[in-house]
């Protein structure tokens, strides 16, 4: 409740701030816009997090943002049922997938915008453009790809809805980016695209980092360059952790 | 309460996992086995990636066995000899299994695996201790107690390199506990148990041991395998978790020492019908499942 009213807070402060920005854009920029905050923190509490995008245009127009996480490679497989059993029969490799994608939109996209200027722009998970590691995504493919968006939306890294953008009078917008609790790390690209008369005319990109930060970092770090003595550590505690429980039941 | 686990990446409640920990060690006090064999599916129940599931299980095992061999000492009921071979098969099967371990998970079948190995064992398991739990309980109503050879002689005593093992009162070849803790090393890998359930009815009715010795070195000789397959897990595979195994440790520890209170309050052969039933019955569910036809046809996993 409390980071969510900061958050606010934020948002209206530099909303404020892009009031006197506002100027400026319309001047020379016809787009501008920031996060309220370029880092999310995952501590051992994290349970999601939301940050807040503002920005100004020059005038009227519809504004979209896409968040995109780090890109990697997704094995999509599926069961076949083998002597009564389901088991993995059949596996296709995507690359280049984003590990979180979401969207947002000041008006339904199919209204403000063009199918040309959706699938350039990869407005839309039905217009990513994802490919196999042995080539282009043919017609028999097609199950497998619906199968990885599924899959992702499930995981709640691929929004299922379309985020809203709300407008103040024309110039002004502000949306709430949503990030669940299993958001993978990385370097996240975020794009904010102005649309008008149906077309792209003005686009800009700022980052935004997602990372474990605190202890749990230390921990995920340390397993990861010292895997030895990490699992030494681990077998360690769990030894101690096991003697010093059994310390109060000693005379039980 | 969320926690965020930082090698399982995803946000748990806290006292769901000290509830699961508790209701697991209540288990290993009651029954005296180390109640791996449903802490593994329940943690992936509750959304951890299996591999993690099964790499933090042998973890939080290190721990419960301390825990549990600490309290089997002080009564002197742990064979170290027989422990030691058992050992020394578990390290070298542990060894394999954790090399399976990383090929079925490129593969994409270790869950496939995990489960067959898992109805496979429990089923069998299971119907033997209903039937021979059955059985001793109508024995023992229709006449007293009866009384039992320590055991039977079998081809198996024919084996070379005998040994002889002062505290289990046996004379037997070596080569039996070692291929039993390498069987055990390689179920420990691939599904994060200890192998408690598989190696306490082995050391009863295949080596013949005393009922007395056989929880306490049972725990021996798990503390070490599980302790091997932590390692080489964090090692190949980044898996362990040890925020994850530290808490189901703690509620694990509180559970069993309240189980094995309960336990001692019960009658063995009932205990072991009950526990016979519990073991089918995650057994039938697991192997229902993988017949039923899934919600999902198709899943995904990131390629490491």
């Amino acid at each position: 409740m409390r980071r969510a009213r900061q958050h606010a807070l934020a948002g209206i402060l530099a909303l404020a701030a892009c009031l006197s920005l506002s100027g400026g854009a319309a001047r020379g920029e016809p787009l501008v816009a920031d996060l309220t905050s370029h880092l999310i923190g995952i501590t051992g509490a994290f349970t999601g997090a939301s940050v807040v995008l503002f920005g100004a245009t020059d005038g009227p127009g519809d504004v979209v943002v896409v968040v995109r996480g780090p890109e990697h490679d997704v094995a999509v497989r599926r069961k076949r049922r083998v002597a009564g059993i389901w088991v993995n029969a059949k596996e296709e490799v995507f690359t280049g997938v984003p590990s979180f994608y979401s969207i947002a939109s000041s008006r339904p996209l199919d209204i403000i915008t063009t199918p040309a200027e959706l699938g350039f722009n990869e407005f839309g998970l039905n217009y990513l453009r994802l490919k196999l590691t042995r080539g282009a995504v043919r017609e028999e493919d097609m199950p497998f790809r619906a199968a990885l968006i599924e899959t992702q939306q499930r995981d709640k890294v691929f929004a299922e809805t379309v985020g809203r953008i709300d407008f103040l009078g024309d110039r002004l917008f502000s949306t709430t980016l949503r990030f669940p609790s299993n958001v993978p790390t990385g370097t996240y690209e975020v794009k904010i695209f102005l649309i008008r008369n149906k077309v792209v005319v003005s686009a800009q990109t700022t980052p935004l980092v997602i990372a474990k930060i605190g202890v749990d970092a230390e921990i995920a770090d340390f397993a990861d360059r010292r895997a030895a003595i990490y699992g030494l550590v681990a077998v360690a505690t769990a030894m101690v952790a096991g003697w010093l429980a059994s310390v109060p039941f000693r005379n039980a | 309460m969320e926690i965020y686990l930082p090698i399982a990446e995803v946000s748990l409640d806290v006292f769901v996992l000290l509830a699961l920990g508790g209701a697991v060690g209540f288990l290993s006090g009651v029954f005296g086995v180390g109640g791996g064999f449903l802490l593994t599916p329940f943690l992936i129940f509750i959304g951890v990636p299996p591999a993690v599931a099964v790499a933090s299980s042998a973890n939080q095992l290190v721990g419960a066995s301390v825990s549990g061999v600490l309290a089997h000492w002080k009564r002197g009921n742990v064979d170290f000899k027989m422990g030691g071979i058992l050992l020394v098969g578990g390290f070298l099967g542990s060894l394999l299994g954790v090399w399976l371990f990383g090929i079925l998970r490129r593969l994409g079948q270790i869950e496939l695996v995990i489960n067959l190995c898992f109805v496979i064992l429990l089923g069998t398991l299971g119907a033997l201790m209903l039937v021979e739990g059955t059985r001793t309980l109508l024995r023992s109503r229709r006449m007293g107690v009866p009384r039992r050879k320590l055991h039977q002689h079998t081809w198996i005593h024919g084996l070379p390199l005998k040994m002889r093992f002062r505290r289990s009162k046996l004379y037997i070849s070596a080569l039996l506990p070692l291929g039993l803790g390498f069987l055990i090393g390689i179920l420990s890998a691939i599904m994060g148990i200890g192998g408690g359930f598989v190696m306490v009815p082995a050391m009863i009715y295949l080596l013949g041991m005393p009922t007395m010795v056989v929880p306490g070195t049972s725990l021996f000789q798990i503390i070490f395998v599980a302790a091997t397959v932590t390692v080489l897990q964090a090692i190949n595979n980044r898996t362990v978790d040890a925020m994850l195994a530290l808490v189901l440790l703690v509620g694990g520890v509180l559970g069993a020492q309240i189980g094995t209170r309960m336990g001692a309050k019960l009658r063995g052969d009932q205990l072991r019908i009950m526990l016979a039933v519990l073991v089918l019955a995650v057994a039938v569910k697991l192997a229902v499942d993988m017949t039923v036809t899934p919600d999902q046809l198709y899943s995904a996993a990131p390629v490491l």
